[in-house]
């Protein structure tokens, strides 16, 4: 049974990759909790499985075993075309690369969820023309990615994902390719406008510059949530373990409280 | 979705006109080359189908087609026409004979001599004077092209005279014959009157036309003059066939042709269909997005081949365009004239670009299918 409030559940969960000697275990027993209303983040080396278990909650990728429950549905019981249906209307994707479609305006790139939603041409255009407005990009609206700046992209990618009122955002590495004050600036607007309290925000991220951000960071390491900080209500964040690289520590550790699993 | 798919096709200038480009010279090429052979294999039969009247053609059971002939005797026509169930019969002279200009330019001609009473075979499309004026001394019906052979750069008019067999030929009469497959000249005549065109042989008659009687089937009648006389019997259709056969049989045109249309053919696939798959693995990363976003792989597979529509009826419509301004652009020239474009080849080199864009897109929804939307996530 999944707690109210609860966004993402997950315990024991474990995902493996190729068979027999090629085995990789990508993610070995993550138990973790993303409530409603927080953002939290997953940090971690690159191979600590952060990727991985964004791709499984999101349903994108199968776990292999253990249990997880998104939103309160379990993604390994739909069927593929009600995964593909929970994603559309449930989860919202800023990616690194932003990956908007190079021949689409920004306008348009925004209104993609909407398109795929069934929602008419026209009127899906108007909400991205809105929703880039209220991220000050208004006067950007018919412009292609290519001629928008790396920050400004990531502006239209974060409407893309707000466009159709999702309850989970997810996003991977969604400050690494803009400079500390652009990256900066693209936190403030995602917390701003993505968390709310009926909706989670998932980042994953190696950028130490936006843990500040986060109500809840989770260290990963070889497949395991290493440690798990709180953050306190003056937006500093707690230390549950010690730090996983000097990468990652932050300003004013604090312990407060933590998880870890796997081992 | 598919003004994403739209757009997305479009976004690429280069490689999107480059689709259609290949495409379009590739229906160009197949349209422009199948319609060339068929033109000039049907062109042994021309003779055959300028001749509306008869219906049956009765000839030496050895004949392989019209343009070798051995003649059959002259009682030959009466025994056809003592046939049940031929309505009339009439004979028909088809050789070949020298005719020279007034200026001592010369070519080998096709002479026809139609029956004197009925003047069954003379030609239908007359461009000047009629086909009663055969009955003229020395008369004789003249094609376009040879008129334009024998009198260049002069108005077609009646009255020209040539030389047949040291003989006057006087041209009374100009006809829009079909171009034959020699592409020489094409003359009418009377039966006894080319006799005196050509050398003396001792048979004139190449074959007897036949009509059957109303109510009988031309193959019915064709059985019975076979049964009869020991003589061949064919309708005009199957007469054409012949043709079109010895000359598939018997000469490299086909081959000829068979390496252009399957270079052709070969090339509208591997470049178009590369250039599509290219193209779609391009934006493969886009496509995984919209996987991941939440849009089905049957709307990608729908995006996909409307791309792959868009690119192939553009393409065709400008490659069959190309053809039509080509084969326009040729048609009262005269070596080429009556080489046109058939709607069964447009409709084939439909079917053809259909199953090359099909087969492109085949390989871009395999390949997209397959893509996990995870790829998304890596960098």
């Amino acid at each position: 049974m999944v707690a109210d409030g609860i966004a993402v559940f997950s315990r024991d969960v474990t995902k493996v990759f190729g068979r027999g000697d090629t085995q990789v275990h990508a993610l070995r027993g993550i138990d973790l909790e993303i409530r409603l209303g927080e953002l939290t983040m997953l940090v971690g080396p690159s191979g600590s499985g952060k990727t991985t278990l964004l791709s499984v909650i999101t349903g994108l990728l199968d776990a292999t075993s253990g249990e997880l429950v998104v939103l309160g549905e379990r993604p390994t019981a739909l069927s593929p075309e009600e995964l593909i249906l929970f994603r559309r209307e449930n989860l919202g994707f800023v990616f690194q690369q932003y990956n908007l479609i190079p021949a689409l305006t920004a306008a348009e790139n925004v209104a993609v969820p909407l398109l795929a939603g069934g929602v008419k041409r026209q009127q899906a255009v108007a909400r991205g023309k809105e929703l880039l407005a209220t991220l000050g990009m208004a006067h950007r609206a018919h412009a292609l990615p290519s001629e928008l700046s790396g920050g400004e992209q990531q502006r239209v990618a974060l409407a893309r994902a707000l466009v159709h009122e999702p309850r989970l955002i997810v996003c991977d590495e969604p400050t690494s390719a803009l400079d500390g004050r652009t990256g900066h600036a693209v936190m403030e607007l995602l917390s701003a406008t993505a968390v709310r309290p009926d909706r989670a925000v998932i980042i994953v991220t190696h950028d130490a510059r936006i843990f500040d951000f986060a109500d809840q960071i989770a260290h990963m390491d070889d497949g395991r949530i290493v440690s798990l900080e709180e953050n306190r209500k003056n937006g500093a964040l707690t230390n549950g373990l010690v730090a996983a690289s000097e990468t990652w520590s932050l300003a004013e550790p604090d312990a407060r409280s933590y998880t870890t699993t796997g081992d | 979705m598919n003004f994403v798919a739209w757009k997305m096709l479009v976004a690429d200038r280069a490689k999107y006109f480059s689709l259609i480009f290949a495409i379009a010279f590739a229906s160009f090429l197949l349209a422009n080359q199948i319609s060339i052979f068929i033109g000039i294999m049907t062109r042994p039969a021309s003779q055959i189908l300028d001749v509306v009247d008869a219906d049956i053609w009765v000839m030496d059971p050895q004949t392989l087609y019209s343009d070798e002939v051995y003649a059959l005797r002259d009682y030959d026509l009466y025994r056809v026409r003592s046939v049940p169930g031929v309505e009339w019969a009439v004979p028909l002279y088809k050789g070949l004979g020298r005719a020279k200009a007034p200026d001592g330019k010369f070519r080998n001609v096709i002479l026809l001599g139609v029956d004197d009473a009925t003047l069954v075979g003379a030609p239908r499309k007359m461009l000047v004077g009629s086909i009663y004026d055969l009955g003229q001394p020395d008369a004789a019906i003249i094609d376009k092209a040879g008129f334009r052979y024998f009198f260049p750069g002069e108005p077609l008019q009646v009255g020209k005279t040539l030389q047949m067999n040291e003989r006057r030929v006087l041209i009374v009469g100009i006809s829009d014959a079909s171009a034959p497959f020699q592409s020489f000249p094409v003359l009418h005549t009377r039966y006894s009157q080319a006799l005196g065109f050509v050398g003396r042989e001792r048979n004139l008659l190449s074959f007897v036309l036949a009509k059957p009687v109303a109510g009988l089937s031309t193959g019915e009648v064709g059985h019975r003059i076979e049964a009869a006389t020991g003589l061949k019997a064919r309708s005009n259709e199957e007469f054409s066939w012949d043709a079109f056969r010895f000359y598939l049989r018997n000469t490299g045109i086909p081959v000829n042709f068979g390496i252009t249309v399957m270079i052709a053919l070969i090339v509208g696939t591997v470049v178009p269909g590369q250039t599509f798959y290219i193209f779609t693995i391009e934006n493969l990363k886009q496509f995984g997005a919209l996987k991941a976003i939440g849009v089905t792989n049957r709307r990608i597979i729908a995006m996909i081949l409307l791309q792959a529509m868009v690119v192939g009826a553009t393409g065709y419509a400008l490659g069959m365009g190309m053809a039509a301004a080509f084969f326009a652009s040729f048609l009262n020239y005269l070596p080429t004239r009556g080489i046109v474009l058939p709607w069964q080849v447009m409709a084939g080199i439909a079917v053809v670009v259909l199953f090359v864009v099909g087969l492109a897109s085949l390989m871009s929804i395999r390949r997209v299918i397959v893509l996990e939307p995870a790829v998304v996530f890596r960098g």
